[in-house]
């Protein structure tokens, strides 16, 4: 079947669009497991309170800008609470607590959102200025949509400075390095990690404010979507930001251009029913096999950090 | 007359000292945490209003519910099932929402003697030649309300219908149902992942499929998702969408906002339909749980409606399963979607309705009946059904 070239150009907007909002997501993921060498499940929960924050917030100051910023804001001041109290006990243990830990912390955060906001699930529209389709490359897109692919690279472009032009992130990528050098030079390593479990947490929050307005925002929304986020994170190499940019639009291409391309492709082979079944299952599978290829050939990730 | 029954039930109690001694118990094993969950909660609650309205007790026996989170996983499920039985002894298991967990269970629930009474899943596979003694359904066979909407789009004329569902056992009977009693064109039919988020790509490509109707099944979350997504595509406008009532149920309608308003879908129940019965059950679920039922808070009521009137025409001999299962065959009770029997293969005859999204008086949306689909339909398995 020949593929028309707007349906083309489209379809990779939406894999861009898909994989940039992975990237959000795995960002903070990535500086969280590479820096900090914790295994953070409760990262889906930001995402969460993201989503949940911005609707309430939206209700509340009727201004989807203002509204991001004060999710983003909550879920920081959270992160660092959270931080303090309970992920700084946990640096020393090995990953198995970590998991059992943090998974605990997302079992308390889907029972306070449910508690807060109850089992249904809630409202969240793209702001006016953005609900409708505006033309790009002759084709007619969401507005949405760009506007996430815009916060995304903008994202992107804020990490990079962040990294690799502030002091603040030379520490960051001394710190992922060789950790034990950087205490022996005397930086309070613990208030790096605050640091930079704050601006995960902001990042996860971000997010999530703006998956809302096109996903459903309820309750375990943040466990679907971190698994992907992991895979994203095990592609670019553990701790890479540029790593995940890279692993999150690979993700996100495939992951779309293969629910694009197998069914047209197994319609040659089998029966319509057949076909459709065969090539959804295969489709939902696409992105590990794409984790695997990597892996086989790049067992520390594309972009590996030296520890 | 309910109420003259549980005070008759009551004092019936007080003097057999057997039935005080052995309480009838349930297995809730629904989804109450993550996605989905909405879907459970809301059976486990109309479950639970029936409960409590007939106080506490089913048949007149008193009744123990044991509940159990699935978090929508099959292993889950089936260890929860495995625990019910063995050490919580329950007599009947109940709630599950989705069908490949229903299948998941069954083996389990079969070697235990244990009755299920799906108050949702419907599988084509327990209707047809692997029917079981153990199973009856309350609320649908899976294909039933996407045959009602095969057949409203049928009657009006579209010709170019482009079909998507989940991968997996009940959307694949969703659209063998629709294709039913839709006998047009066929634009496209795409399975997507169960629980899939971003259905950007799939909405491309329907759009340059160009049909002239849509039809989705999509439950719980991925509806949410898919009709926000479908309107922000600026297809709504362009494309009518039709679906099941799973997409269009109460309990995504506020997640989906007006994206929804004035979509058609089809279901066995509506809460605007007029049984004294239907009009009792959503005025007191509204005072206990401050929102408007779901459908499938609807099939969790009739779900203990049904049990009660079972146990209660089997009296001593409850747990019996012989006798347990007759008396549950004649489905003696008042559903709220009104007439009610069960066909050979322990699923329902019931009629099927269009309905329409549409704000109420109060600003929320619901759902209003426009006209019946179906008149006391059954299923197109219960033939090959070699139940005795």
């Amino acid at each position: 079947m020949a593929i028309d070239p707007s349906l083309a150009i489209e379809q990779t907007l939406n894999g861009l669009q898909l994989g940039v909002m992975l990237f959000l997501i795995a960002a903070g993921l990535t500086l969280v497991f590479g820096i900090m060498d914790l295994i953070n499940l409760a990262h889906g929960s930001f995402y969460m309170f993201g989503a949940y924050l911005t609707a309430t917030f939206v209700g509340m100051f009727d201004h989807f800008g203002l509204a991001v910023l004060g999710a983003v804001a909550c879920a920081a001041a959270l992160g660092i609470a959270i931080e303090l109290v309970a992920m700084r006990t946990l640096y020393q243990r090995d990953h198995l607590d970590q998991v059992l830990a943090t998974f605990g912390l997302t079992l308390l955060a889907n029972e306070a959102v449910k508690m807060t906001w109850g089992p249904v699930p809630i409202f969240l529209n793209p702001p006016a200025a953005l609900d409708q389709t505006v033309t790009v490359f002759g084709i007619a897109y969401p507005a949405f949509r760009l506007a996430i692919i815009a916060v995304g690279l903008a994202v992107g472009l804020f990490l990079w400075w962040l990294i690799r032009q502030t002091r603040l992130g030379m520490l960051i990528r001394a710190g992922a390095t060789n950790r034990t050098m950087v205490l022996a030079l005397g930086v309070d390593i613990r208030r790096i990690f605050t640091t930079v479990f704050a601006i995960g947490a902001a990042l996860a929050a971000l997010a999530g404010a703006m998956a809302g307005p096109i996903l459903a925002v309820q309750v375990g929304m943040g466990e679907e979507i971190l698994i992907l986020a992991f895979v994203v994170v095990v592609i670019g190499g553990i701790g890479s930001v540029r790593g995940a940019l890279v692993g999150a639009l690979l993700v996100g291409l495939v992951d779309t251009l293969g629910r694009i391309l197998l069914p047209s492709a197994l319609a040659a082979l089998f029966d319509p029913a057949t076909a459709a079944g065969t090539a959804g299952a295969l489709a939902s599978m696409s992105i590990y096999m794409l984790m695997a290829v990597v892996l086989a050939l790049r067992p520390q990730g594309l972009f590996p950090t030296s520890r | 007359m309910r109420r003259v029954s549980t005070v008759l039930a009551a004092a019936i109690l007080a003097v057999s000292s057997t039935a005080a001694a052995d309480p009838l118990k349930i297995g809730m094993i629904t989804t109450l945490s993550g996605p989905g969950a909405g879907l459970g909660i809301d059976i486990r609650d109309g479950f639970q209003l029936a409960l409590d309205r007939l106080g506490g007790m089913l048949g007149g026996v008193v009744t123990q519910v044991v509940e159990g989170d699935d978090q929508r996983k099959p292993d889950i499920a089936v260890q929860l099932a495995r625990r019910m039985i063995a050490r919580d002894g329950v007599h009947i298991v109940t709630g599950i929402v989705w069908s490949n967990l229903a299948l998941a269970v069954m083996p389990t629930v079969v070697r235990g003697d244990v009755f299920f009474i799906s108050a949702n899943a419907g599988p084509s596979a327990l209707a047809g030649a692997q029917c079981n003694p153990y199973f009856f359904n309350v609320a649908w066979q899976n294909d039933n309300n996407h045959e009602a909407m095969g057949q409203v789009v049928q009657d009006r004329g579209f010709d170019n219908a482009y079909l998507m569902a989940p991968n997996y056992p009940a959307g694949r009977d969703a659209l063998a149902g629709f294709k039913r009693f839709y006998t047009g064109g066929i634009a496209g039919e795409v399975y997507t992942p169960l629980g899939q988020l971003d259905y950007a790509a799939e909405l491309a490509q329907l759009r340059a499929a160009a049909p002239d109707a849509v039809f989705v099944f999509y439950p719980g979350g991925m509806g949410i998702n898919f009709v926000k997504q479908y309107e922000q595509a600026g297809l709504k406008a362009a494309i009518p969408l039709f679906g099941p009532a799973f997409s269009f149920s109460q309990d995504i309608l506020a997640a989906v906002g007006d994206a929804a308003l004035g979509v058609n879908n089809t279901a066995q129940w509506s809460p605007d339909l007029e049984t004294p019965e239907n009009q009792a059950f959503v005025a007191a679920f509204q005072t206990t749980y401050g929102r408007i039922p779901s459908l499938y808070a609807s099939q969790g009521y009739d779900a203990a409606l049904l049990i009660d009137s079972a146990v209660r025409a089997a009296g001593d001999r409850f747990d019996d399963d012989t006798i347990l299962r007759a008396t549950l065959r004649e489905a003696a009770f008042d559903s709220v979607r009104g007439a009610f029997r069960f066909n050979t293969n322990h699923y329902p005859i019931q009629d099927f309705y269009l309905r329409e999204v549409v704000k109420n008086d109060a600003g929320v949306l619901t759902n209003r009946v426009v006209r019946k689909v179906f008149d006391q339909h059954g299923d197109a398995y219960a033939d090959t059904c070699g139940m005795p």
